[in-house]
């Protein structure tokens, strides 16, 4: 069953609407807030934002389409995306979206039957440095390996805390979907999300002794 | 030539991410002195300090903002362009991750410049870790009394909003980026007119890129002169160069534009032990690989340029001996016909073509004559398409052909994977798989 | 050789001087380089530029190069600039390279289809393919493929994989119409047309987006598969719908109209038309009247028309004329005639529908004798349009189209004095004035008297801005029944400037004025009780002008009033719908009293049912014929199909009047038009203006309510009939009222309420919207709507209304 847009919804929605100076800008993060509260984008969800915006269904629809982020299927509990773009496929994404696909025995775009996980095959995620990376309800797990997938996979369907690379400990796609929203969740300090990639300059220029021209604020 | 840390300089610094950490190492210094200057003088400043965008295309930045009318009676817009959905390119992701405030700062300061009042952030969705920092950020400098009505006891005011986007490549492509952020399709837009003139809501704006615009408070800060002390004469200052691939140390490396990718790559320890470089690509997928013969370039836009490619987002990603050109070029052109926005004829059909096509060799059954008809086909995409996707779909199959032409012809018979075993290339242990 | 491409409004020193091919052109600067080259004759292979939609330049199909720039440009959005150099295909091998590329990736994908497709023979990527593609094709993989075909809406069916994605039909249905109903869905490959889940394409213009796309992709169920275009015979035509005047294509073959299309007339509807006008033509395949009758025997024309004539003849003078707003201007000048020479009556009436005394002097004041009061190109430069008991949408889509236009082009701002708020003037942008029906009168009268310290904001506003030059007053046909609002906008329209207008619903109706089928009007907007212009009448009639009646005749209501109370014997009626009739039940009551009924009729009704003598008429299409559109525009048209032997009215006109001794001549259409010409303009609006008082407004009990009523487009009209794909787009079916009422009804959106009168009720769904204070608001004549029949009920007339189905 496909959770209602209630009442609540939609102030929510009105309320990212008077976020912008004209609101039809908050039509995306109006679609996540859908997805978050509906787990897709239906037919309803697509009403309901045409209906806050004022727009036409088709308008709206036009735009849901559009974006590889909404589904218009239900998503499972956990979304895990696998890069396999060239570099990321390259340094071993392929190989851990075989291993995924195998042990989740659904391919991309697919659910689990039990609705824990929805698989998807994703595009380059700006994370090059840690390839190869994966994400689960798109918070990232860099550099990942073939036995840390099967790890991960097994703490996530036990429910035992998750905590992602980058710091945020692991829910639902509906809670991430939320923050896409723009509803913020306090969850930036969970971890440090700084890395040894990030850092791999700053600590070679330490080490050489190496700076810029002298100046301030650096 | 050196690492120039600057805007990475305190990213080892506990928790360098707040407010906190930003003002105690200098942060806001810039904005407060571009406030007491006319909004002209700062984009004087940005202007003759040379600063080209970051985005990709290298534009100078205070040129770009001199064009937007003055006393026009309309809202003007700054958007940053945080999409970052290149492949190969991740320096606004880390940047925004560690240094959020830096662009905040800069973001206040050329809303400043270019007379804006309200500011808009463009995240893609897919990383809501960086949304929350950015946003973070923006609370933080509001609740400091930087954003808001009348910051610092000025007339200025400044709202600044953090958007994500929802997964489309094209949304980096400004005017798309303008179309997806007024809440439509993410389509490129008809030039003219220029966002300059009519942008966001039909009203003059500025997009920069995330990087661009983080760069700006240093620059104010320390003037022109010391911008231009770092790099060449046509590409001043520094840049956040992001090395990934088959390299020891992948990761972001800050230096002065015009250091040659070899000194880059040294300081990421090389190519991976045990294997030597292949190809490399300087700045995303969408320009040109580069071999061997290429390392000792330096990094800057002309003289990329010259070499027949591009500076781009600065972002090489490095690739190794065991490596199929094949494959990499194949993924990317999949890349490509996913993210074509299907507005005009040759980016949709012809990127759906190549794939088609190239999926043949990958399996070691292409046709020779294929071979051409590829070729037809990225010439019959380039210069034609609506907007710069098109073209940087019609690029990588050209340019692996210059080099790499026998291995498309292997691949006509034996396929690649049988010559290029996967697994070698992987950054993990892998037991064999065939 | 230098060409100057003529522009009469550009002054020469806003020409630019460029070459294309070599060839110099001066062009009025901001040009597009497509355009410019067509009229140097060079055609630049195109699909998604479509000159009266912005352009995309997504196709790329119309690249050119322009010397500078490093890459072809595409002409459809490139405006020339002086000294630029442009090379098209016929000079370029980059052009044409370009081009050919294109084109290629167009057809890769394209099922190649031709023969069983509906665009196949006038088909621009055929055409194109043909004379610019390759002779094979590189392409071998699997062709991309789709589920076949989308039904966008009953009429509009959508084949995916023809498609281009030029755009054009996405860009027409926001641009153009506002109907926001179709979107590109998807992204990339995928990319395809579509609508929302839960909403069609149901808007008034649909049809036009099968017209402009330039493949097969869009076609219409009515058409669709029926028929080759080189099969088929074309024939200019005027609709015979509205009063809108729209030029149309008629194609048929073997004397059937297969389709119709749209036919540029940049004066009128431009490239466009409304869905009626294109779909709605199968009213002639079951009823036809095929032969005359007589007492419902069959009999042969010369008998049934001899036994008319003397039954008329017997009741000379006792005869009342309805003619229905259909005719063409030429046939309502033979029963203007006839009338007056044989008849010997001014008791001829064109209006079944409500009317008035008022109106009927506000014709002859304000829009009889050829007065062009305003036009649709000055809708587009008027500052301020106000409309007045005028929905345009539904009403008159064309002039709709164009103000939709003027307010795009942030030139014209629009005004209604209105019952309720509709989709149509929301899509214009317009400020409303809510009134209660009978309150318009008082509400421009103090609009005009006290506007300066009137506190209603909206009236200021609507004063200052109709008082500028230019601007337009519409006011529609169901004015008639408010009691001085013709006056009271007569009086504003002389006060501020503004230009009045009356925009009738049918294509007959100000034809009918200005031939005088009116009690008080003869041709030429002649009054009938002024002696000179009687005279006048006369000559050009050749009759004495002693033989014409002198005096007001009576209006529809009087006659059928005076046929039940006996007073008239005998009554002729052209093209008329008992349904139509303002109270259909006194119609009937008047059909069963009166001694002789004679129909003239290409359809069979309930009504020819009830004629003593029926006779067979022509339809528009298989007869020459003048519609008067609006503007007072003559709209010409020629005969298209000429198999159907049944004559015109006016030649059975002739007939009759022969039989009773008048000898009209053959009246053909050219006789007619001679005689019409003869007219003149020497008695141009003798009428005087009307002055009329406001009607008091009953004070309502509890669960009354007012009645505000109009016609949708696509409702139960007669002309409408056989035509199930456009009935399947027509607007829901429901009574609209505001808030309060709701409330007060303890009703919610889509609950069902009854509207009562003494003659029969209504149920309906609700809808909740703005609608003036206690009104209530129901579609005239979309089942189980039909107001006139049931409710016997116009605007203002008070109604029951309670909640759920008849209380
Ligand atoms: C397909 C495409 C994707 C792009 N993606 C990005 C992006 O993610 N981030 C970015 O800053 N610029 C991107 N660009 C470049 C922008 O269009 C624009 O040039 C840039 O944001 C301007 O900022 P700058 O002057 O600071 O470089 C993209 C361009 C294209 C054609
Ligand atoms: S090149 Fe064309 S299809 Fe591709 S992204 Fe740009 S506009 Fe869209
Ligand atoms: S006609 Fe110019 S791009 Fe389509």
């Amino acid at each position: 069953m496909i959770a209602p847009i209630t009442e609540t919804d939609f102030k929510q929605l009105d309320q990212l609407a008077k976020k912008y100076p004209e609101r039809r800008s908050a039509l995306l993060p109006m679609l996540h807030y859908v997805q978050s509260v509906q787990g897709q984008i239906s037919p309803a969800g697509i009403s309901a934002c045409a209906n806050v915006l004022d727009l036409t269904p088709a308008e709206v629809a036009a735009v849901a389409t559009f974006y590889t982020m909404f589904k218009r299927f239900p998503l499972g509990k956990h979304h895990i995306g696998v890069c396999t773009n060239s570099l990321c496929a390259i340094l071993g994404g392929d190989e851990l979206w075989r291993e995924l696909s195998e042990t989740l025995g659904v391919g991309h775009d697919e659910t689990t039957e039990d609705r824990m996980f929805t698989l998807e095959r994703i595009e380059c995620q700006a994370a090059c440095t840690m390839a190869p990376v994966l994400t689960v309800n798109w918070e990232f797990f860099d550099n990942m390996t073939p036995n840390k997938v099967r790890e991960l996979i097994e703490k996530l369907k036990s429910g035992a805390p998750v905590q992602s690379t980058r710091g945020a400990v692991i829910t639902s796609i509906a809670d991430t979907e939320r923050v896409l929203a723009g509803f913020n969740d306090g969850k930036s300090e969970e971890g440090e999300a700084i890395d040894d990639a990030m850092l791999a300059g700053l600590q070679v220029a330490k080490a050489r002794g190496m700076r810029a021209p002298r100046g301030e604020g650096f | 030539m050196a690492l120039t840390p600057i805007l990475t300089a305190n990213w080892d610094k506990p928790k360098s991410w707040t407010f906190d950490t930003y003002t105690a190492t200098g942060g806001y210094q810039g904005l407060k002195k571009a406030l007491k200057m006319a909004p002209d003088e700062v984009i004087n400043i940005v202007k003759d300090s040379g600063l080209r965008g970051r985005g990709g295309a290298g534009f100078p930045t205070g040129l770009k903002w001199s064009f937007v009318p003055q006393n026009d009676g309309k809202p003007h817009y700054l958007v940053v362009n945080a999409d970052e959905s290149e492949p190969g390119a991740c320096k606004d992701i880390p940047l925004m991750l560690a240094n959020p405030h830096a662009l905040v700062e800069g973001v206040i300061i050329a809303s400043y410049a270019i007379r804006a009042k309200e500011a808009f952030i463009y995240i893609r969705g897919e990383v809501p870790h960086v949304i929350r920092r950015v946003s973070d950020a923006v609370e933080q400098a509001k609740a400091n009394g930087l954003i808001g009505k009348n910051i610092l006891g000025t007339d200025f005011s400044i709202n600044i909003v953090v958007h994500a986007g929802a997964g489309a490549y094209i949304c980096g492509e400004e005017t798309a980026l303008l179309d997806s952020l007024e809440g439509r399709r993410g389509q490129p837009r008809l030039k003219p007119p220029f966002p300059a003139v009519a942008g966001l809501y039909a009203s003059p704006t500025v997009i920069n890129n995330a990087e661009t615009i983080a760069a700006v408070p240093v620059i104010v800060l320390n003037g022109a002169d010391w911008h231009k002390s770092m790099g060449t004469e046509k590409s001043p200052g520094f840049k956040l160069f992001a090395l990934s691939g088959h390299v020891e140390r992948p990761g972001i490396y800050e230096a002065a534009l015009g250091t040659p990718f070899s000194e880059l790559l040294e300081y990421a320890g090389g190519v991976r032990k045990g294997h030597k470089l292949k190809f490399w690509i300087p700045g995303g997928s969408s320009v040109p690989m580069l071999t061997p013969e290429h390392v000792d370039i330096p990094m800057t836009y002309e003289d990329l340029q010259a070499a027949g490619t591009m500076l781009g987002t600065g972002t090489p990603m490095i690739f190794d001996e065991t490596v199929s050109v094949v494959r990499a070029v194949s993924r990317w052109i999949e890349f490509y016909k996913h993210e074509s926005c299907g507005k005009c004829t040759p980016c949709r059909e012809g990127t759906g073509w190549m794939v088609g096509l190239l999926e043949k060799f990958e399996h070691g059954e292409g046709k020779h004559a294929d071979l051409d008809l590829l070729h037809d086909i990225s010439a019959q995409i380039a210069g034609r398409s609506f907007c710069a996707l098109g073209d940087a779909a019609a690029t990588p199959f050209p340019a692996a052909m210059k080099y790499f032409k026998d291995e498309f012809e292997q691949a006509e018979t034996i396929a690649p994977h049988t010559v290029f075993p996967f697994e070698k290339s992987h950054k993990f242990e892998t037991a064999s798989v065939s | 050789m230098t060409q100057v491409v003529e522009n009469k409004e550009t002054a020469a020193q806003d020409l630019i001087t460029c070459t294309i091919d070599d060839i110099e052109i001066q062009v009025p600067k901001d040009t597009l380089i497509i355009r410019a080259a067509e009229k140097l004759g060079t055609y630049i292979p195109r699909f998604c530029d479509h000159p009266a939609l912005a352009p995309v330049a997504a196709c790329r199909m119309c690249l050119v190069e322009i010397e500078g720039m490093p890459k072809p440009q595409p002409s459809c959005a490139v405006t020339l600039s002086e000294g630029m150099k442009v090379r098209t295909q016929l000079t370029s091998e980059i052009a044409k390279g370009a081009q050919e590329g294109v084109m290629e990736f167009l057809l890769i994908n394209h099922p190649l289809d031709c023969p069983v497709c509906d665009k196949g023979g006038e088909c621009p990527l055929q055409n194109q393919a043909m004379s610019d593609g390759r002779p094979d094709s590189r392409f071998e993989i699997e062709k991309r493929t789709f589920d076949k075909p989308v039904e966008l809406s009953t009429e509009i069916l959508l084949d995916r994989e023809r498609c281009v994605e030029c755009a054009r039909c996405t860009r027409f249905s926001e641009e153009i119409a506002g109907d926001k109903f179709i979107e590109f869905l998807e992204r990339g490959t995928k990319q395809q047309i579509g609508i929302a889940e839960d909403e069609p394409f149901n808007s008034y213009f649909s049809g036009n987006t099968v017209q402009i796309c330039p493949v097969g992709a869009l076609t219409s169920s009515a058409y669709r598969f029926r028929s080759r275009p080189f099969d088929l015979v074309s024939a200019q035509t005027t609709c015979e719908h509205c009063a809108a005047g729209c030029n149309l294509r008629t194609d048929y073959r073997r004397e059937t109209v297969m389709r119709r299309l749209a036919w540029e007339d940049k004066n009128v509807n431009e490239d466009w038309n409304c869905d009626k006008g294109r779909f709605a033509f199968a009213y002639l395949k079951d009823k036809r009247v095929t032969r005359a009758r007589v007492m419902g025997q069959a009999a042969l024309l010369p008998d049934a028309v001899e036994y008319a004539a003397q039954e008329l003849t017997k009741h000379k003078g006792k005869v009342g004329v309805l003619t229905g707003g259909r005719l063409t201007l030429e046939d309502a000048w033979s029963y203007s005639k006839f009338t007056r020479v044989a008849l010997k009556t001014n008791n001829v009436d064109f209006r079944n529908r409500p009317h008035s005394q008022e109106e009927a002097e506000f014709l002859a004041h304000s829009v009889a004798g050829g007065i062009i009061t305003a036009t649709y190109k000055e809708i587009e430069s008027a500052p301020s349009v106000l409309l007045v008991n005028f929905e345009p949408e539904e009403e008159s889509p064309i002039v709709f189209l164009r103000l939709r236009k003027a307010v795009a082009n942030k030139k014209t701002k629009v005004f209604a004095i209105t019952h309720l708020e509709t989709k149509g003037l929301t899509k214009l942008g317009s400020k409303n004035i809510l009134v209660r029906p009978g309150d318009e009168t008082k509400l421009v009268r103090d609009a005009l008297a006290q506007w300066s310290n009137n506190t209603n904001n909206l009236i200021e506003k609507l004063h200052s801005q109709i008082s500028k030059p230019g601007s337009i007053i519409f006011v529609g046909e169901r004015a008639a029944v408010i009691p001085g609002l013709l006056s009271a906008l007569v009086e504003l329209s002389t006060a501020t400037g503004a230009k009045l207008s009356w925009i009738p619903r049918r294509a007959g109706e100000r034809g009918a004025v200005e031939v005088g089928l009116l009690p008080n009007l003869l041709p030429g907007g002649r009054v009938t009780t002024d002696e000179e212009s009687v005279a006048e009448i006369a000559a050009i009639w050749g009759v004495d002008v002693k033989d014409l009646p002198h005096t007001r005749g009576l209006c529809a209501e009087e006659i059928i009033d005076a046929a039940i109370s006996g007073e008239i014997k005998a009554l002729v009626l052209a093209g008329l719908e008992i349904k139509d009739y303002p109270q259909p039940a006194k119609l009937l009551a008047a059909l069963e009293k009166v001694e002789f009924i004679l129909s003239l009729s290409i359809n069979e009704s309930d009504l020819t049912q009830k004629a003593d003598v029926v006779l067979p008429v022509a339809a528009v299409t298989e007869k020459a014929g003048t519609f008067v559109n609006w503007e007072g525009r003559p709209r010409p048209f020629g005969k298209a199909m000429t198999q159907n032997k049944s004559l015109s009215d006016s030649r059975i006109i002739s007939m009759l009047a022969d039989a009773m001794g008048h000898d009209f001549g053959p009246l053909t259409t050219s006789d007619i038009r001679q005689d019409l010409s003869a007219l003149g303009v020497t008695a141009r609006n003798q009428g005087k203006a009307p002055k009329y008082q406001a009607g008091l407004i009953p004070s309502l009990g509890d669960n009354q309510m007012l009645l505000s009523t109009f016609n949708q487009l696509i409702d139960d009209g007669a002309l409408q009939a056989g035509e199930p794909h456009l009935a399947g787009t027509r607007r829901e079916t429901v009574a609209k009222i505001n808030a309060a009422a709701a409330e007060k009804l303890q009703i919610k959106n889509g609950e069902t309420l009854t509207v009562t009168t003494s003659t029969g009720s209504i149920t309906l769904p609700v809808e909740i919207c703005q609608v003036a204070d206690s009104v209530i608001w129901l579609p005239t004549n979309s089942a189980p709507s039909s107001v006139r029949q049931i409710l016997n009920a116009h605007d203002g007339s008070v109604v029951m209304v309670s909640k759920g189905l008849n209380a």
